[in-house]
């Protein structure tokens, strides 16, 4: 290294500590500037009517997305019905049973490599899965896919909360002869409880907001989701849809929806990440 | 808990052996479960190989290098939106790489404790909005200012390059890549702060020891000690930017011409897949889009692999610390 002067030194620290100022800056104002719009954009359009009533053909004023959020919450649910216990079990199988394991590390890579899966792959993989063959699309390929997303997070933080869990508690419960299943469900899972609980809000969390697994899979729809096997109305594609049509009442809607999704997962992901660290800092 | 120690069971909870049946059936029903995500990625690629047969047959290798992409005629093929996918997201990353090491160091070393859990918080806050959100703000609110007052400024300074060149739009490759930025940046930087705190003080000391600058000990003590973490995080930003859907879709024109300016509107493979998969009537046209995401698949295996070799390297190199 070339022997530097210590003006030199000094400038280019300085430099550097002048160019960290606006970087950081750049993050919260990006942050502060989305939800500043999402805000102002979208409050207006929150009205009752906007929670209970159906979309109106294009151009007519007033309705509501009562049924997107109806479908939503119903796609998100039975996602994490489906998604959630898989994802415990096979947390539990990746730390209790050969955690070291040549499958275990197989499994972990696979798990890797479908969280890093673009969610519209998975919707094109339930499309040609559940959609194709049914020839409609429906809310449960909905769900399906919105499962499939929520499967690799629940199983990484399964295992990362079970590891938590120290030794001895598994020894004592083993020690007085409850069966391994005993131990894992009644006295591990109560251990880790706090932590399988946000995670798994975490992953349902982020689904929630997901587009792209949705829009070859539920599709969207004007009406109540009466049945799953229909196509089913939900908030993240009628955003899409409605930011994408001409109509400024439709749009007025798109941005009342995202306004929606964005404090409800954002609140998500507050609640748990304020939870998760303080469970960290007891442990 | 005192005789535990005396006589303790095998210290790793897999050596205990399964003796009753109840027992056998739970760890069974485990490795069941943990199997389901090798099935449902085994299931996509041979989904994604059987109904992409007839566009490889039909266009063979070509289909990677042509750009023409035609409905109507019945002509397909990948190029522009394999290229509009590695500019977007080589713009996105040029951008946020820098910054997101940038503000994970301002966050370890140089911001005081309550400052940087703010901004910490903020940035971990940016990387839970659902894209979709990037999209409509990136469409309604960032292109407008994009076309209004970063693109005339860019096309009066920079338009004698090619790269600056053409109407300001507001949209296309450019915005779509500068939202990219800000959607992978919180993920560099979250995984960047927590590398950079791992650092051992002992090394930081004595680069400060030594008399170096904070920017000196950063440089040469704590961005080498955590590289491969780093790395590690930029290749997971990489692979994010590489597949995001939605926020692209809305920005970035949805043109599938491969253009030098980054003003003009172009598509990524993502993109493409948004738009146009419900619209396709026609076997050929939907092979042809199952192909493309073979292609965005294939790519994705690709970048994770080598993601996940630095991610277990860097593991390794700090499992002493926990």
């Amino acid at each position: 290294m070339r022997p530097r002067s210590r003006t030199e030194r000094r400038a280019a620290d300085t430099a550097m500590r002048v160019a960290m100022v606006p970087a950081a800056l750049i993050g919260i104002a990006v942050l502060a500037w989305i939800l500043w719009e999402v805000i102002a954009r979208g409050i207006g359009a929150l009205t009752p009517a906007f929670f209970t009533e159906l979309p109106t053909p294009p151009g007519m004023e007033g309705g509501g997305l009562g049924n997107a959020i109806l479908g939503t919450l119903l796609m998100t649910f039975l996602a994490a019905l489906l998604g959630t216990p898989i994802g415990l079990l096979a947390g539990v199988f990746l730390c209790e049973f050969g955690p070291s394991s040549r499958i275990a590390t197989v499994v972990r890579f696979t798990t890797n490599l479908l969280m890093g899966t673009p969610s519209i792959i998975i919707g094109i993989f339930v499309y040609s899965v559940l959609v194709l063959p049914f020839g409609r699309f429906s809310g449960w390929a909905g769900a399906v896919a919105l499962a499939i997303l929520i499967l690799p997070v629940v199983m990484r933080t399964t295992e990362d909360m079970l590891n938590l869990v120290p030794d001895e508690l598994r020894e004592s419960g083993l020690a007085l002869g409850a069966p391994r299943w005993r131990v894992t469900l009644g006295i591990i899972f109560r251990a880790a409880r706090t932590g399988l609980v946000t995670g798994v809000l975490l992953a349902v969390a982020r689904v929630s907001g997901e587009t792209a697994p949705l829009l070859f899979t539920a599709l969207n729809s004007f009406y109540w989701p009466g049945s799953l096997s229909q196509p089913t109305a939900n908030m993240t594609v009628t955003i899409f849809n409605y930011a994408m049509s001409p109509y400024s009442d439709w749009q007025a809607k798109a941005w009342g929806a995202s306004l929606l999704i964005t404090v409800s997962v954002l609140a998500v992901t507050v609640l748990a990440r304020f939870v998760i660290r303080d469970k960290r800092k007891r442990a | 808990m005192r005789e535990s120690t005396v006589e303790r069971p095998s210290a790793s909870p897999g050596a205990v052996h399964d003796q009753s049946r109840p027992d056998a059936v739970f760890k069974w029903l485990t490795a069941a479960c943990s199997l389901v995500v090798i099935v449902i990625m085994a299931g996509i690629f041979f989904e994604l190989v059987r109904n992409s047969g007839m566009a490889f047959r039909e266009f063979g290798f070509s289909f990677l290098t042509t750009d023409s992409w035609n409905p109507i005629k019945g002509e397909f093929g990948a190029a522009s939106s394999i290229y509009g996918t590695l500019v977007s997201t080589g713009i996105a990353m040029i951008i946020a790489i820098p910054l997101s090491i940038i503000i994970a160091v301002y966050l370890v070393e140089v911001a005081q404790p309550r400052v940087s859990r703010f901004i910490g918080g903020a940035v971990e806050l940016l990387a839970a909005i659902p894209s979709i959100i990037y999209g409509m703000w990136g469409l309604f609110v960032f292109a407008a200012l994009m076309q209004t007052h970063v693109q005339p400024f860019l096309g009066k300074h920079l338009g004698a390059l090619p790269l600056f060149q053409g109407p300001p739009m507001g949209i296309g490759m450019l915005t779509a890549g500068l939202i990219l930025a800000f959607m992978v940046l919180p993920f560099i930087t979250a995984i960047t702060r927590d590398v950079l705190m791992m650092v051992p003080p002992v090394l930081k000391e004595s680069a400060y020891g030594v008399g170096s600058t904070m920017w000196e000990a950063v440089r040469f003590v704590s961005l080498k000690y955590g590289r491969r973490g780093i790395v590690g995080a930029v290749f997971l930003g990489f692979g994010r930017a590489l597949g995001e859907t939605m926020a692209v879709t809305f920005v970035i024109g949805n043109s599938h011409r491969i253009s030098p300016s980054l003003f003009s509107a172009g598509n990524t493979i993502a993109s493409s897949l948004a738009n146009e998969f419900n619209e396709a009537s026609e076997p050929i046209y939907l092979s042809s889009l199952f192909a493309l995401a073979l292609v965005l698949f294939c790519i994705m295996l690709a970048f994770q692999t080598i993601a996940h070799y630095w991610v277990t390297r860097m593991q390794r190199l700090e499992a002493g610390d926990r």
